[in-house]
């Protein structure tokens, strides 16, 4: 693995273009202002409860996520093509999921294998042949991109069911301009608040049709849930309820909230439920979290929910090795953003590849995600290496791998000051009746020395992420 | 609005107010307690107070002899007792971390800090070092959360059922105040109408006690301000119970929970809002001669049935969530 892309710093120490300002400003501060600072935003993020519960630890459990004073920045010319590259890539996702739930004319060109699709646990076969409003299903994306080598960014994962975080883009802006205001006149930063508006705008344009002026409701699973704080958060920006499955119930194919003046018509669901807990006379029916006949009235069309159901297939690990085949497939567009090189383990040849290449590559089991179910062979100790080869040789098909990225690095305050940590990127992309993106994301950061894994389940923190405007 | 918010919002509220009802007992307590006495008398003081608040019972399951500092420890940190200012604030601030969403950000922060801060005052001792501050704190955070609530909130449902809660919770409480004075006070005595200046035996005494109670229901001041003359006990009682200008009086919370149980009414809520209107008419044209002629303590006891019933009825009506219809 060779040194890391460092986002403020190139070679010989120079500072990068980009970084100067800051740079230099970093520099004239005394180290007691910024321990002060830091201990400020511990504080208030505190107080305000900016909070995410473990799972595993008792309930009601809460912590901070660790927020990084050193923002992760961006130049102005490299947004922009960020910025095409995930509109393209989430277009064609979004047209992918319509066909697959419709003609599957990508099955039948070939370019998908059908097993690939029809046999994955993401497949939702309830949503065959019905039409969601405007054709699309993944409303709000969160496409995980990473910088290795030389700097090239690289999609790692997309998050098309119900990505979280965007709530932390929002408050590590507002901390970062509450400590440090002198910072945002001297630098020329895309702001990000207006988020809130552009989703709710976004949700209000997928309402089922004949609706004019839509209900929209955030649907949680209440406040043991790890992203509770971001559930009520939207739901307050946006200026609309936060409900929880037994607040809602269906009839005549309609769905309604329970209100002191008795039942409401809700038209569309912002849901951070997952598929598998939406409604129990269909899914999971030891699900409390969510509405018995739900599903009816989504097929009938009585009401809009974002996401939709069925869009794991999309975002499957499986599947993933596919999408720029996708992009070229339904929109004959060259990706504009890479794909990370994986080898499908379902595939002799390549299994045999990786296998030998343990040691060396990132092992991801398809379905999993949030960091868990994943082996990073460089990290790993030899037990765990051949524990994951027998894993492998098991069931090839529910693992892909991929070379280990060096992933670029910013300046980060640590114990023993400032050292470079590995950083992602999660901007989110909001599809309706057309396509937006706030200019910036959450930048996540993995907080112990040399450690790849960024996730907040597995001890990373959060950044602020600016893009310079031009 | 949700019914479920709704009832979050309401215990918020009610809880909160709870709070800072508990800490003036336990202040007004504690200041009765330093008056000379014996230590039976102040025992008694301490039992009466556990006795009003319905307690007795569980806190001697826990503590075999009653001490000062067993009391208040139950009363302001025992977790195991759900009205201890501890148990209050947590569910107040569980309630408002619930909604969250509902609330403007600078309700739901206060509540949040109010939590943090008490935790830690909590554990910096300040409950053994000096009692009568942390009570006055509780105080301040109550009112601090109603000031941020009238001052950031919009002036909607959810505003409505927060102030629902903190009046039918303050009608109880003030009751109970008043109620146990009468309970240490009299030993067993009825508040009988006398004779205007018709001194009672110990009227020194009577005169702290009395001083007491108002203070613990801060009007003091606005007693000598009203009747600018000598404290008497019916003249307590007819300012904490018939003034509907005395902001803690029971009148006063019966005036604003009806206002706000019109301001929410739906189409099931007319028999609640018949049975509080008709509490507050009694309120409003009662004398407290009649209230006294027939017993304070049967009067009190009579009026927290009915705030309960008022209670029991506006979860009925709105905050269970609604069937389909």
């Amino acid at each position: 693995m060779s040194a890391a892309y460092d986002e403020m710093y190139a070679a010989d120490r120079k500072v990068r273009e980009h970084y100067r300002g800051y740079e230099s400003w970093l520099a004239a501060q005394s180290a007691q202002t910024m321990t002060n600072k830091r201990a400020e935003a511990d504080l208030v993020f505190r107080r305000v409860g900016i909070t995410f519960a473990v799972y595993g630890e008792a309930a009601g459990t809460e912590r901070l996520i660790p927020f990084d004073v050193i923002p992760r920045i961006i130049p102005a010319a490299e947004w922009q093509q960020l910025e095409g590259g995930l509109k393209q890539r989430v277009r064609a996702l979004n047209m992918f999921l319509n066909d697959v739930y419709h003609g599957q004319d990508i099955i039948r060109a070939g370019k998908v294998p059908a097993d690939q699709v029809f046999k994955n646990s993401q497949y939702r076969p309830e949503m065959q042949g019905i039409d969601v409003p405007g054709g699309i299903y993944a409303h709000i994306s969160g496409i995980d991109i990473v910088r290795a080598g030389a700097g090239e960014y690289y999609v790692l994962e997309d998050n098309l069911r119900v990505p979280s975080g965007v709530s932390y883009m929002l408050e590590n802006r507002k901390m970062m301009m509450r400590l440090f205001p002198d910072l945002f006149a001297r630098n020329r930063v895309a702001p990000v608040a207006h988020y809130p508006d552009v989703l709710l705008e976004n949700l209000r344009s997928v309402a089922p049709q004949g609706v004019d002026d839509p209900l929209v409701v955030v649907l949680t699973p209440g406040m043991y849930n790890s992203a509770y704080f971001e559930h009520a958060f939207l739901a307050q920006q946006m200026g609309v309820e936060l409900v929880e499955g037994q607040d809602l119930f269906v009839q005549d194919s309609a769905v309604y909230m329970r209100t002191t003046r008795g039942p409401q018509r809700v038209d569309v669901i912002y849901r951070r439920v997952d598929d598998d807990f939406l409604d129990p006379l269909v899914f999971r029916p030891d699900s409390t979290l969510g509405v018995p006949g739900l599903l009816s009235a989504y097929r009938a069309g009585k009401v809009t929910l974002a996401n939709a159901i069925g869009t794991g297939i999309a975002d499957d690990k499986s599947i993933y090795p596919f999408v720029p085949d996708m992009i070229e497939f339904y929109l004959g567009e060259k990706p504009l953003l890479a794909n990370v090189p994986t080898y499908k383990c379902r595939n002799r040849d390549e299994m045999e590849v990786a296998l030998a290449k343990v040691p060396e590559l990132v092992i991801k089991e398809v379905h999993n995600a949030g960091g868990y179910g994943m082996l990073v062979g460089p990290a790993a100790t030899k037990a765990e290496i051949e524990e994951f080869r027998a894993k492998i040789l098991r069931d090839p098909a529910n693992f892909i791998a991929q070379p280990t990225l060096a992933l670029s690095t910013c300046p980060t305050y640590v114990e023993a000051g400032i050292a470079p940590r590995h950083i992602d990127l999660r901007p989110y992309v909001l599809s309706g009746s057309q396509i937006s993106i706030v200019p910036g994301g959450l930048t996540r950061v993995a907080l112990r020395e040399g450690s790849l894994v960024v996730n907040s389940s597995q001890g990373g923190g959060t950044k602020d992420t600016w893009v310079l405007e031009g | 609005m949700l019914s479920r918010t709704a009832d979050h919002l309401y215990w918020m509220a009610r809880y909160i107010e709870r709070a800072e009802n508990t800490a003036r007992m336990l202040d007004v307590n504690m200041s009765t307690s330093l008056l000379p006495q014996s230590a039976e008398q102040a025992a008694l003081g301490w039992r009466a107070m556990l006795g009003i608040s319905e307690l007795q019972a569980a806190f001697d399951a826990r503590h075999p002899l009653l001490t000062a500092a067993d009391v208040l420890d139950f009363m302001v940190r025992d977790p195991n007792n759900p009205s201890s200012i501890q148990s209050c604030m947590q569910a107040a601030r569980e309630n408002a971390r619930a909604v969250r969403g509902s609330l403007t950000t600078e309700v739901w922060e206060t509540h949040n800090d109010t939590w943090l801060q008490l935790q830690q005052r909590l554990a910096e001792g300040l409950l053994q070092r000096d009692p009568q501050q942390l009570f006055e704190w509780v105080k301040y955070r109550s009112h601090l959360s109603r000031g941020v609530t009238i001052g950031t909130m919009l002036k909607d449902e959810a505003f409505f059922f927060i102030r629902l809660g903190t009046f039918l919770e303050r009608a109880d409480n003030a009751a109970r105040i008043i109620d146990v004075k009468f309970h240490d006070s009299g030993e067993g005595q009825e508040l009988l109408p006398a004779g205007r200046g018709n001194g009672i035996g110990h009227k020194q005494r009577d005169f702290y006690y009395w001083a007491a109670v108002l203070r613990s229901v801060s009007a003091f001041e606005v007693y000598r301000k009203a009747y600018r003359d000598v404290i008497t006990p019916e003249r307590v009682a007819e300012l904490l119970i018939l003034r509907g200008d005395m902001p803690r009086s029971l009148a006063a919370c019966l005036n604003e929970v009806c206002d706000n149980l019109e301001k929410v009414r739906n189409s099931r809520s007319g028999e609640v809002e018949r049975r509080a209107g008709l509490l507050r008419a009694e309120l409003r044209y009662g004398r407290i001669e009649d209230i006294l002629h027939q017993g304070l303590h049967g009067y009190l006891t009579g009026f927290l049935e009915r705030i309960n019933d008022l209670g029991g009825r506006v979860s009925q009506d709105f905050l269970v969530p609604l069937a389909a219809s």
